[in-house]
C-alpha cells in the first residue's frame, strides 16, 4: 500500500519537476558556448571567463563537500594553495603543463585525504576550527620551508606560450573551462548515484545512514578527498592564469570568500557553484569599478569583503538553504505549497 | 638552562591571554551553543576603537575602558542583531554567520584604518626584569598576568556568587524552565555575549602590542591559539579554557623559541588535530560536548 503511494508520490514529483537533463549534454553546451565566447569577447573579458572556470572547479567541489555531505570546510583555500605549489614547483623543473596539472591534482588529493581521515571524526564547530587552521598555516608554511617556496614572495610559474595563432587569454579560458567542465561532468555523474546517496544520507541522519548500512566515515573521507582534487585542480589553474603563486593569494578570505560562493549559489546544486562563481569574480571588479569612481584604493577591496560577508549573514539568516531554496519567481510554475 | 626559564615565564605571559580568549568563546558556547568565529575580528575592531581614542586624548587607559566598553555594546549588538535570528536547526549555520561578520569587521576596518600594519604602543615597559642575570619578566607580562587573573575572579565571582549569575547559568542550561521562572532567558544571553565579548576586547588589546600590531587579520593565529585551548580544556569548562590556555601559550613559546617562530603556526594545527583526534571531549569536559 505505501509503496504504491510512494510511486504514486515519485511520480507526481517527477510530473512538477523539469526533466533533469543528462550531464553530458550541459557540458558540451558549456564547452561550446565557452569557445564562442572565447572568439567574440575582449581579452580582458576573456581572462575573466578563465577565471570564472577556475573557480568553478573549486566552488563544484566545495557545494558536493558542503551542500551534499554536510561537511563544512574553511580549508579549501590551502588545498587550492597545495595545487599551485605543487604546479609551479613541477613547472619551473620540467616545463610539461599537462603532468604538472595531473600532479597538482593528486598531490592536493593526499593532502585532503589526510585531513579528511580527521575531518571524518569531526563535527561542526569543531571540523570548522580545524579547517580554519589548516587555511591560516599556509604562509608558516612557506616562510619555514623558504627555500623550497621562497616566503611570501612566492613562485613565478614557467610557462610555454600558447600553441599557434591562439591569444593567452583564450589558451586560458579553454583551459580553466576544460578543466571546470570535466570537474562539473565527473561530480554530477558521481553524485546521481549510490555515492551521492550515500552522502545526502550521512548529511540529514548519520545514524539513520550508519543502519541503512552506509558507512558514515568512509563517505565523509571519500567527499573530502573528491572536493581537495577539484581543489587542487583549481589551484594549478590559478597558478596558469596568474604565472605565479604566492602565499597572499591564498589567504583566509579565499575559503571564506568560497564559502561564500556556495552558500549564496544554493547549498547542494552544481548550478549554484556556477552561480557562486561568477559572483567570486563579478562582485571583486564592479567594487574595483566603485572604488576607482570614488577615487579610493582603500575602498576597493575591502568593499568587496563587507558585502561578501553582508550577503553571507543576511542569506544565512533569510534563507539558511541558500538561494537555490528561493525559487526564482520566474521558475515558480507549481505552487510549493 | 636561562633560556628555558625566560621561555617559560614568556609562555605563561602569552598563555594568560590565550586563556582570556578562550575563556569567552567558552562563555558563548556555553549560553548559547555556537563557537564565535568573529571572535577575533570582533576583538580587532575593538582594540582599533580603543588606540583610535588613546591617540585622540594621548591617554593610553581612556583608550583602554573605551575598548573594553565597545566591546560590551558589540557583543551584545551582534547578539541582538544577527544571532538571535540563526536557524540553529544545523550547527553549520551559527558558524557560517560568525564567519559573514569576520569578513564584514574586516572589510570595514581596512575601508577605515587601511590594510597596513599599525604600531600599537603598550602601556608598560616590555623589557624583561632580570634576577642573577636571567630575564625573567617583563613589568608587561605582569600587567597581562594581573589583568587575566582578575577578568577570572570577577567572572567566577559573578557566575557563583550573584543573582544575576545564577539567572545567566540558569537560562544557559534550562531556558524552558528559566523562562518559566521569570528568568529574561534572552537578556540573559546578550549579557552572555556582551561580557564574552568585552573578555575578547582586553585578550585583544593585551596581545596585539606583543604581536605586529594593528591589522584587521591580526587576531586570525591569536583565534586559533585560542580555540585549541579552549578545545583542550573542553568547551564547556571554564577551568578548561584557562589551563588549556596556559599549555598552548608555553608549548608555543617553547617551540618558537627553540625552532623559529614560523613553525607556532604549525605548532598550533598539530596540536589541535592531536587533541581533536585523541581527546575529543577536552581534559576537563564534563558532559558529552562533541555531539553538537
Amino acid at each position: 500500500m505505501t509503496a504504491v503511494q510512494d510511486r504514486a508520490g515519485t511520480r507526481a514529483a517527477a510530473r512538477t519537476r523539469p526533466r533533469r537533463v543528462h550531464p553530458l549534454i550541459v557540458v558540451v553546451v558549456g564547452a561550446v558556448i565557452v569557445v564562442v565566447l572565447t572568439y567574440t569577447l575582449p581579452p580582458f573579458r576573456t581572462y575573466q571567463l578563465a577565471t570564472v572556470g577556475a573557480y568553478l572547479c573549486v566552488t563544484a567541489g566545495l557545494t558536493v563537500l558542503t551542500g551534499l555531505n554536510g561537511q563544512l570546510s574553511l580549508g579549501h583555500g590551502a588545498l587550492m594553495a597545495t595545487g599551485a605549489y605543487t604546479l609551479a614547483l613541477w613547472q619551473n623543473r620540467f616545463n610539461l603543463l599537462a603532468v604538472g596539472i595531473l600532479l597538482a591534482v593528486l598531490v592536493t588529493t593526499a593532502a585532503g585525504a589526510v585531513i579528511g581521515l580527521a575531518a571524518a571524526r569531526l563535527r561542526g564547530p569543531y571540523l570548522a576550527g580545524l579547517t580554519l587552521a589548516v587555511a591560516v598555516v599556509v604562509p608558516s608554511i612557506t616562510s619555514t620551508f623558504d627555500e623550497t617556496f621562497n616566503s611570501d614572495q612566492g613562485l613565478s610559474v614557467m610557462l610555454n606560450p600558447p600553441p599557434g595563432s591562439v591569444t593567452n587569454e583564450q589558451w586560458q579560458a579553454w583551459l580553466c573551462w576544460g578543466g571546470a567542465l570535466l570537474t562539473v561532468l565527473v561530480l554530477a555523474l558521481l553524485t546521481r548515484g549510490r555515492f551521492g546517496r550515500d552522502m545526502r544520507a550521512v548529511r540529514d541522519d548519520e545514524t539513520a545512514a550508519r543502519l541503512a548500512g552506509v558507512s558514515v566515515a568512509r563517505t565523509q573521507v571519500w567527499a573530502f578527498v573528491v572536493s581537495a582534487a577539484c581543489a587542487g585542480l583549481a589551484g594549478a589553474l590559478f597558478a596558469v592564469i596568474a604565472q605565479s603563486v604566492s602565499p597572499g593569494a591564498f589567504p583566509l578570505t579565499l575559503s571564506l570568500f568560497l564559502l561564500m560562493a556556495i552558500v549564496i549559489g544554493g547549498l547542494g546544486r552544481l548550478s549554484g557553484a556556477l552561480i557562486g562563481a561568477v559572483l567570486l569574480v563579478a562582485l571583486p571588479a564592479l567594487a574595483h569599478e566603485i572604488g576607482e569612481a570614488a577615487g579610493s584604493q582603500r575602498l576597493e577591496g575591502n568593499l568587496a569583503l563587507t558585502f561578501f560577508g553582508v550577503v553571507l549573514v543576511v542569506v544565512m539568516l533569510a534563507a539558511p538553504g541558500g538561494l537555490a531554496s528561493l525559487r526564482l519567481p520566474v521558475k515558480r510554475r507549481t505552487p510549493t505549497r | 638552562m636561562d633560556r628555558f626559564v625566560f621561555l617559560t615565564f614568556d609562555g605563561l605571559s602569552r598563555g594568560a591571554v590565550y586563556a582570556a580568549f578562550a575563556l569567552a568563546l567558552v562563555l558563548i558556547w556555553r549560553a548559547a551553543r555556537i563557537v564565535n568565529f568573529a571572535q577575533g575580528a570582533m576583538a580587532v575592531a575593538t582594540a582599533y576603537v580603543g588606540y583610535s581614542v588613546a591617540d585622540a586624548t594621548g591617554s593610553y587607559w581612556l583608550g583602554f575602558v573605551v575598548a573594553i566598553v565597545a566591546g560590551l555594546l558589540l557583543g551584545a549588538a551582534v547578539e541582538r542583531v544577527v544571532m538571535r535570528f540563526v536557524d540553529h536547526s544545523s550547527p553549520l549555520n551559527g558558524v557560517v554567520v560568525a564567519l559573514g561578520l569576520v569578513l564584514i569587521i574586516q572589510g570595514v576596518l581596512g575601508m577605515i584604518y587601511g590594510n597596513e600594519f599599525r604600531p600599537a604602543a603598550a602601556p608598560f615597559s616590555r623589557d624583561a626584569y632580570e634576577l642573577g642575570g636571567v630575564a625573567l619578566l617583563s613589568r608587561y607580562d605582569l600587567f597581562v598576568f594581573g589583568a587575566v587573573g582578575a577578568v577570572v575572579v570577577l567572572l567566577t565571582l559573578l557566575f557563583t556568587r550573584t543573582p544575576t549569575g545564577l539567572r545567566m547559568r540558569a537560562a544557559a542550561f534550562a531556558p524552558d524552565v528559566s523562562r518559566l521562572l521569570g528568568v529574561p532567558v534572552g537578556g540573559m544571553l546578550t549579557l552572555g555575549w556582551a561580557l564574552a565579548a568585552a573578555v575578547g576586547s582586553l585578550a585583544g588589546l593585551l596581545v596585539i602590542p606583543t604581536e605586529l600590531g594593528l591589522h584587521p587579520t591580526a587576531m586570525d593565529i591569536v583565534f586559533i591559539s585560542a580555540f585549541t585551548a579552549a578545545v583542550l580544556g573542553g568547551l564547556d569548562s571554564p577551568i578548561g579554557a584557562v589551563l588549556g590556555g596556559l599549555v598552548v601559550g608555553l608549548l608555543l613559546s617553547y617551540i618558537s623559541g627553540y625552532l623559529g617562530a614560523t613553525v607556532a603556526p604549525m605548532a598550533v594545527l598539530a596540536l589541535l588535530v592531536v587533541v581533536l583526534l585523541s581527546r575529543p571531549d577536552g581534559l576537563f569536559a564534563r558532559s558529552k560536548a562533541r555531539a553538537a
